[in-house]
């Protein structure tokens, strides 16, 4: 049903194959950069499953990220390489049980109150990881080996990590896109639109949303994974409630309910971010690269409140004065 | 740990919890009444107290001097606002509120960093309340801080006064349960948001500037109190002042003792004592309504 | 299977708010095969009374009985699979979903299986006959694969009903389903109920006084959250207490 249109099948399928292709062109700190860029975007795509796609705003995604992040590092031995297929399940699993126990006590609430309780949940873990000597407190903690080291999976190898993460960022799209069709991604989009209504169906809801929590807890774990492998550092700013508000504007920048769109808006937010910082355009100013995205969040959901996925449309309407259809 | 060391810890949590109190009032009466979830209302708290530093040098260095021009201040800044940008957020979904004033926070962040700098600051207790009082045969307590208690409880008072004994307080407690029923009793809402707005700008900020003598200033201070503000909400009950008020100083005693008692632990207690009355009662402690 | 047979049942039920009463020790029976409405003024306590039945709120006193079990303690999910039905006064269709998949959604409800990711539930067997009969019973067979959002407002009001069917339930609690309709809309919609009410129980509050006279087989009138009469449209019309209470506003 969502990607019926074969308009975004086409664009998705170019979008990966232009992806694939980069490494081609890219020099290593550009592909370095995008394959950042991919993993915030996996990250834009776990949230989305919670925001767009059943309703719910939460505002502590970066909790599960960093604690992905965290397990990747305090779970690799100090004498060798770890093995991926250890590590990375284990990092899944455990950003999914902090998901599950945050996902069951913030369903009790709504609306307002969820968006509260996530985001004091998620400075709950902040503050696990920068008060305490768990994680090497506020100044953050390094990964000796990079995991795969000397095998063929080898992840210190920029290339080789780089297809690494767009093969999930793949699967990761192609896993929501088919759970969105399914018993579940059907009850989450009823949900979405009118919970009343489903309870009165018969739909115990609870379980419905705390099973999109703990899924998108797990895929935020996975991109705090990758995100540690490749920086071989973590600190609790990876916690911070800074990145689960960046987060929450990238799909709505992209646009909310699609998958797509998480996409584009993890890039596009990225790539703003890189230019207010760009010290060759802005100077000594550069510094202040908060302000200019500031007042460009507030101009875009003022203007753009379908993100950019429906600029076609508007720019339709603005033009011609009809609907795109 | 004895008498008089418990009895100081019991009166720092109570200045932090009315402290708390000030600021989360006013971000319960915002969302209750005009349903904006505000996130940058944290940043008034941090502006406030800027002002406290900034603002001495140039009326001569008169603590209550600066305090009365920075009141004057933010409730300008809160008119301004309002008028300026929340007035367009009535309407618009919470997802989209919570967007914009998280770029309001960023904004305002930077405006501060570049008009003050980033360094951390103090600012120094006024002459008049410098000196300590004794509690027991050793311990002395600074007078500052009971003043700073002192002025939270009765600016508390003086709110609770408002709500119950006034028109405008009726306005808003009835607002702050339902928000149609004010609507269709004929109020000139758009006064109503402006005056409430404001009020809760100049409270915040009030908090920010009295609390700047006792705490450091710091860039993200008003972030740290706009989540534990969030707590201090949760806890207390949907919609309710009465619940925000128990649940901050309940907070004020669970924050100061943990640090205490509990040093390695202290930054997660309040999050845990949520967790627990989430379970217990999910929708706080003094429902409204 | 007993053609009168109590499907539905409310027994002193009380709900306070604070010291509001709503409704002041209502009680009432519903059967299989007959239409039975609830009238009464705005705030009356008509939807209170359907919430309590329905399970979206919990009385302060009194007990509801679906099919022979005390649900009273029930959820509104667990009632709703447990042969309970609802439409609502609003509309709550989803305007983005056709209508095959409005009523084929709600038909999934039977089948409470949050961990199924994989499958596409477009092409689950039990889901689709379901909402299919539905839809073919309420007579939308025409438009089910119409986007919900631009149907009639009759249409819309007919495919709510549709969703309620979707879930096999043997109780109806239909919330003003004539409201806002045509004449030609209303004969449909009536004539739809007619037919429903062979198998089901139907409770029906309704505004509507010539649409409930003509099709209701037993009326309940409410006054101030109290129950003032129940009885046949016959004697209702001719009871005294009702027309100083009620009837004679009009």
């Amino acid at each position: 049903m969502i990607y019926k249109e074969k308009g975004k099948t086409l664009f998705v399928g170019l979008f990966f194959l232009a992806l694939a292709l980069y490494p081609l062109v890219g020099g290593e700190y550009s592909i370095t950069l995008v394959n950042k860029i991919m993993i915030y975007a996996i990250l834009a795509l776990s949230l989305e499953l919670l925001v767009g796609s059943t309703g719910l705003v939460c505002f502590g995604q970066a909790a599960f990220f960093g604690i992905g992040a965290y397990a990747a590092i305090l779970l690799s031995p100090e004498d060798g390489p770890a093995s991926v297929w250890f590590l990375l399940p284990a990092c899944v699993v455990l950003a999914a049980t902090y998901a599950l126990f945050v996902g069951a006590l913030s369903l009790r609430t709504k609306g307002v109150y969820f968006i509260m309780v996530t985001l004091a949940f998620a400075q709950m873990a902040y503050y696990v990881v920068h008060d305490t000597s768990l994680g090497g407190g506020s100044d953050g903690i390094y990964m000796y080996f990079t995991p795969g080291e000397e095998t063929w999976l080898d992840l210190s190898n920029p290339v080789i990590l780089y297809f690494f993460t767009l093969l999930f960022l793949v699967w990761t799209f192609v896993f929501l896109a088919i759970l969105l069709r399914s018993h579940l991604g059907r009850a989450l989009a009823g949900i979405r639109i009118n919970e009343q209504r489903m309870l009165a169906s018969g739909f115990s809801t609870y379980p419905y949303k705390l099973a999109a929590f703990v899924t998108s807890g797990g895929i935020a774990g996975m991109a705090g994974f990758l995100f540690a492998v490749q920086d071989g550092f973590v600190n609790p700013e990876m916690l911070s409630w800074h990145l689960s508000g960046a987060l929450l504007v990238m799909i709505i920048l992209g646009g909310l309910g699609h998958l797509h769109g998480a996409m584009i808006g993890a890039f596009v937010f990225v790539f703003l971010q890189e230019f207010f910082k760009s010290a060759e355009i802005f100077g000594d100013f550069a510094e202040h690269w908060h302000l200019g995205l500031g007042l460009t969040i507030i101009i875009s959901v003022a203007l753009l409140p379908k993100g950019l996925v429906g600029l076609p449309e508007l720019v339709q309407k603005r033009l011609f004065g009809t609907q795109a259809g | 740990m004895d008498l008089s060391v418990f009895l100081i810890q019991l009166l720092n949590s109570l200045q932090y919890g009315l402290l708390l109190y000030l600021v989360a009032m006013g971000l319960t009466l915002i969302f209750g009444i005009m349903g904006v979830i505000n996130l940058a209302h944290g940043s008034f708290y941090m502006i406030g107290a800027y002002m406290a530093y900034a603002l001495a040098p140039l009326v001569g260095g008169n603590f209550f001097l600066t305090l009365l021009v920075g009141l004057v201040l933010a409730v300008i800044l809160g008119y301004l606002l309002e008028w300026a940008f929340f007035s367009f957020l009535y309407d618009r979904e919470h997802l989209q509120q919570v967007l914009m004033t998280y770029g309001l926070i960023l904004v305002f962040e930077e405006v501060r960093s570049l008009l003050v700098g980033d360094d951390v600051y103090g600012v120094s207790v006024p002459d008049i309340l410098s000196g300590s009082i004794a509690l027991g045969d050793v311990m002395t307590y600074p007078v500052y801080r009971l003043f700073v208690s002192a002025v939270c409880l009765l600016l508390a008072l003086g709110m609770y006064l408002v709500f119950t004994r006034t028109r405008l307080g009726m306005m808003i407690r009835a607002g702050s349960v339902n928000r149609e029923m004010v609507q269709s009793l004929g109020i000139d809402i758009k006064f109503l948001y402006r005056v409430v707005f404001a009020a809760g700008v100049a409270i915040a900020a009030f908090a920010g500037m009295i609390s700047a003598p006792v705490s450091s200033i710091y860039p993200g201070m008003g972030n740290q109190v706009l989540i534990i503000c969030f707590v201090v909400v949760v806890i207390g009950g949907i919609g309710s002042i009465r619940g925000a008020f128990f649940a901050a100083l309940l907070i004020g005693l669970v924050d100061t003792f943990g640090k205490v008692l509990l040093p390695e632990a202290s930054g997660v207690l309040v999050y845990v004592l949520m967790a627990l009355i989430l379970l217990w009662k999910p929708n706080g402690l003094f429902k409204a309504g | 299977m007993n053609q009168h047979e109590t499907l539905l049942s409310g027994q002193h039920i009380t709900q306070r708010w604070g010291g509001l009463t709503a409704l002041d020790d209502v009680s009432l029976e519903i059967e299989r095969g007959t239409v039975h409405a609830v009238i009464g003024t705005n705030g009356a306590g008509k939807s209170t009374l359907i919430n309590i039945l329905s399970g979206e709120l919990k009385p302060t006193e009194g007990q509801v009985t679906l099919l022979g079990n005390d649900v009273t303690r029930w959820s509104q999910p667990r009632r709703a699979r447990g042969g309970l039905g609802r439409s609502y006064q609003r509309n709550t269709i989803y305007p983005d979903f056709t209508v095959s998949e409005n009523c084929r959604l709600a038909a999934q409800a039977q089948i409470q299986r949050p961990w199924v990711w994989w499958n596409n539930a477009q092409q689950c067997q039990i889901s689709t006959t379901n909402a299919s009969n539905a839809i073919l019973q309420a007579g939308l067979d025409d438009v089910s694969n119409s986007i919900a959002g631009p149907l009639s407002h009759g249409q819309k009001r007919q495919l709510e009903v549709a969703m309620c069917l979707s879930t096999h339930p043997q109780v109806l609690l239909l919330d003003e389903p004539l409201a806002g309709m045509g004449a030609e809309e209303t004969e449909r919609m009536l004539a739809l109920l007619e037919q429903l009410k062979q198998d089901h129980a139907i409770l029906l509050v309704e505004h509507d006084m010539d649409a409930v006279f003509r099709i209701a087989d037993r009326i309940t009138v409410m006054v101030n959250g109290k129950v003032i009469a129940t009885d046949t449209p016959a004697n209702i019309r001719s009871n005294p207490d009702v027309q100083t209470a009620y009837l004679g506003e009009h």
